[in-house]
């Protein structure tokens, strides 16, 4: 901005409508940097735990004389602990996205075929390479991918209801295609050992983390949060019907699908690495709501940064709290449920369904 | 006077419809006038409204709006001047009533802006200017229909067009939210915005505007000074059933006979 600042000679009152609305902003800057400063040191702090040298939290001093721990911090859980913070973020903003743009509080990428699409071609590839990231991960994209393009051209083509409406039959139906594909392939598969593979792939998980996974996945995902967090206005106007959109100056049809591209590789990207983590995407849309307002302004950034936060925190217990570790999927279905329960019990809400 | 809308010619038929919902419709709205578009169900008011709005766009015939083709409009000039208050609306997301407004904005800011001091202020004597001064920081899901109405009314004046167009603004309101609603419409007219509203309430068009567009059967009817389409005949005519009309107070009621 060249705009010249106009200097008042004598100080006018604001009004307090706008100062208000000053405060509330400033008050919600702040809350999204206290979170951050927590990521931060839930960062530091799971990179310090583990079973090495002991169960338990390491001594930071203790890097610098056992070159062992420095290692295994750098090449195993630093890499880990990336791909739970971005994989968090992407899959809670992926969430809200798609909740906003079907103006609907209860979908995630789940809905639409992507999951359900992105798990049948990770399937597909244990069975045809056996357990190769990379095939596993183009594999997961072009059928997440065509899960949501397949529910997008069924939509259009049926003959009643609602665009929102139709596109969630249309999902649902591709979402139990792709599912029954799944089992037809689980009966294929080589008991002793695909099939291990696909139902631990499945439970969700963070085990096989390496650096070049993290090179792998992790451009789609900054890309998709780039692109997410740069719209979070605009997003809150695509929540509103497509005729209104338009009169507002939007191309709503094309923003939509764009949105929603960029949303489900973002996905497909974490899913393909991590297996099928669910509950993020639905649950963390509705806290951020919760603390930021409906605003996409803060509650979408909001969302990335708890996502991150609850990836990393499920994670970092899956892999802690037992000898063996508990599945991240697993983990936050109960803790995503429970919260989901504790939230409908509650009266206040911020949604209206 | 100039216009504000003049349609030439105008046709739409819906795809796989066997008769058109506009037929060779020619109808000028001018400018700075209040215009009530009045016609039975299934006449074609809404497909009128969608192709003023350039939501839908016709088969054949032109449309002009301040002088210059609708489809000649960049998206962003349409959205600064026409805006749209539609009939039906509500939010699942529980926005406070600030936010909502600011929607309003989006065709002065670039894709990836958030909206500046200056969007908030004129928002905000938007929302007063309807008479919610008191309900900036309530969530509009706790809005009354009424309420919710003038809302939407803010917004499209966040938007700072010349012309409004109004889906029956009035259809779902109860006596009182009605008068609320129809002051602050008149409030509005007289400020020199332009407004071209649909209504099934031939009362409401007397008390609000000066021009009258009549539509049946696809096609126009009627269009003229309110005075001289409010008659007997021509509303029996429209609504195929005996009308009749009343004077009280100087103000012209219509009624079935």
């Amino acid at each position: 901005m060249t705009q010249k600042q106009h200097v008042d000679p004598l100080p006018r009152k604001e009004d307090p409508e706008v100062t208000r609305y000053r405060m509330v902003n400033l008050h919600h800057r702040r809350q999204l940097i206290g979170m951050l400063c927590l990521l931060l040191a839930l960062i530091v702090l799971s990179l310090l735990s583990g079973r090495y040298p002991i169960a338990g939290i390491s001594n930071p001093f203790a890097i610098s004389q056992d070159r062992l721990l420095g290692t295994i911090i750098l090449n195993v859980r630093l890499p880990r602990v990336i791909l739970a913070i971005f994989g968090g973020a992407v899959l809670a903003g992926a969430g809200f996205v798609f909740q906003m743009l079907f103006a609907n509080p209860l979908v995630e990428p789940g809905f639409l075929g992507v999951s359900q699409g992105a798990a049948f071609g990770a399937a597909g590839a244990i069975i045809l390479f056996g357990y190769s990231a990379t095939m596993i991960q183009i594999s997961a994209s072009f059928f997440g991918l065509s899960g949501l393009i397949a529910s997008y051209i069924l939509a259009k083509r049926f003959r009643f209801g609602g665009w929102i409406l139709r596109l969630v039959l249309s999902g649902i139906a591709v979402g139990a295609l792709f599912s029954s594909g799944l089992s037809i392939l689980k009966l294929f598969a080589d008991p002793t050992t695909n099939l291990q593979d696909i139902t631990f792939w499945m439970m969700g998980g963070l085990w096989n983390s390496s650096w070049s996974i993290v090179v792998s996945v992790l451009p789609t995902m900054l890309v998709t949060l780039c692109i997410l967090a740069a719209s979070r206005w605009r997003i809150n106007l695509l929540s509103l019907d497509d005729r209104t959109a338009h009169s507002i100056g939007l191309s709503p049809a094309k923003e939509r699908s764009l949105l929603l591209f960029v949303a489900t590789m973002g996905t497909t990207a974490i899913i393909s690495t991590a297996g099928l983590v669910g509950w993020v995407g639905l649950i963390i849309p509705h806290i951020s709501r919760r603390v930021f307002g409906s605003d996409a302004r803060f509650a979408l950034p909001g969302s990335l940064v708890l996502g991150a936060l609850f990836l990393l925190t499920c994670d970092t217990l899956g892999r802690t709290l037992l000898s063996g570790e508990i599945p991240l999927g697993i983990l936050t279905s109960i803790i995503g449920s429970a919260i989901f329960i504790g939230l409908l019990l509650r009266k206040q809400t911020e949604v209206k369904l | 006077m100039s216009d504000a809308y003049r349609l030439h010619s105008v046709a739409f038929t819906y795809p796989l419809a066997s008769f058109p919902a506009i037929d060779h419709l020619s109808l000028s709205i001018p400018e700075g006038r209040t215009t009530a578009l009045l016609g039975p169900n299934g006449a074609g008011k809404s497909t009128l409204m969608d192709i003023l709005l350039r939501w839908k766009k016709p088969d054949s015939g032109t449309v002009l709006l301040f002088g210059k083709p609708l489809e000649q409009y960049s998206k962003i000039e349409l959205g600064q001047s026409v805006a749209l208050v539609p009939q039906e609306e509500s939010s699942r997301f529980a926005f406070n009533v600030l936010e909502y407004v600011l929607f309003g904005r989006s065709p002065y800011l670039h894709q990836l802006a958030t909206p500046s001091a200056e969007d908030i202020k004129l928002s905000i004597e938007a929302i007063r200017e309807v008479g919610l001064g008191q309900c900036v920081n309530r969530s509009v899901t706790t809005l009354s229909g009424g309420e919710y109405q003038l809302l939407l009314l803010a917004r499209a004046l966040a938007q700072g067009a010349r012309l409004l167009l109004l889906d029956e603004p009035t259809s779902s309101l109860d006596p009182g939210n009605t008068a609320m609603v129809v002051r602050i419409l008149k409030k509005l007219a007289s400020r020199g915005i332009t407004l071209f509203f649909t209504t099934h309430d031939p009362s409401i068009a007397a008390e609000l505007a000066q021009h009258v567009a009549m539509l049946r059967d696809s096609t126009l009817l009627y269009s003229g000074e309110t005075a001289e389409a409010l008659t007997p005949e021509l509303l029996s005519e429209l609504y195929h059933t005996p009308m009749q009309t009343f004077t009280h107070a100087g103000r012209l009621l219509v009624g079935r006979k």
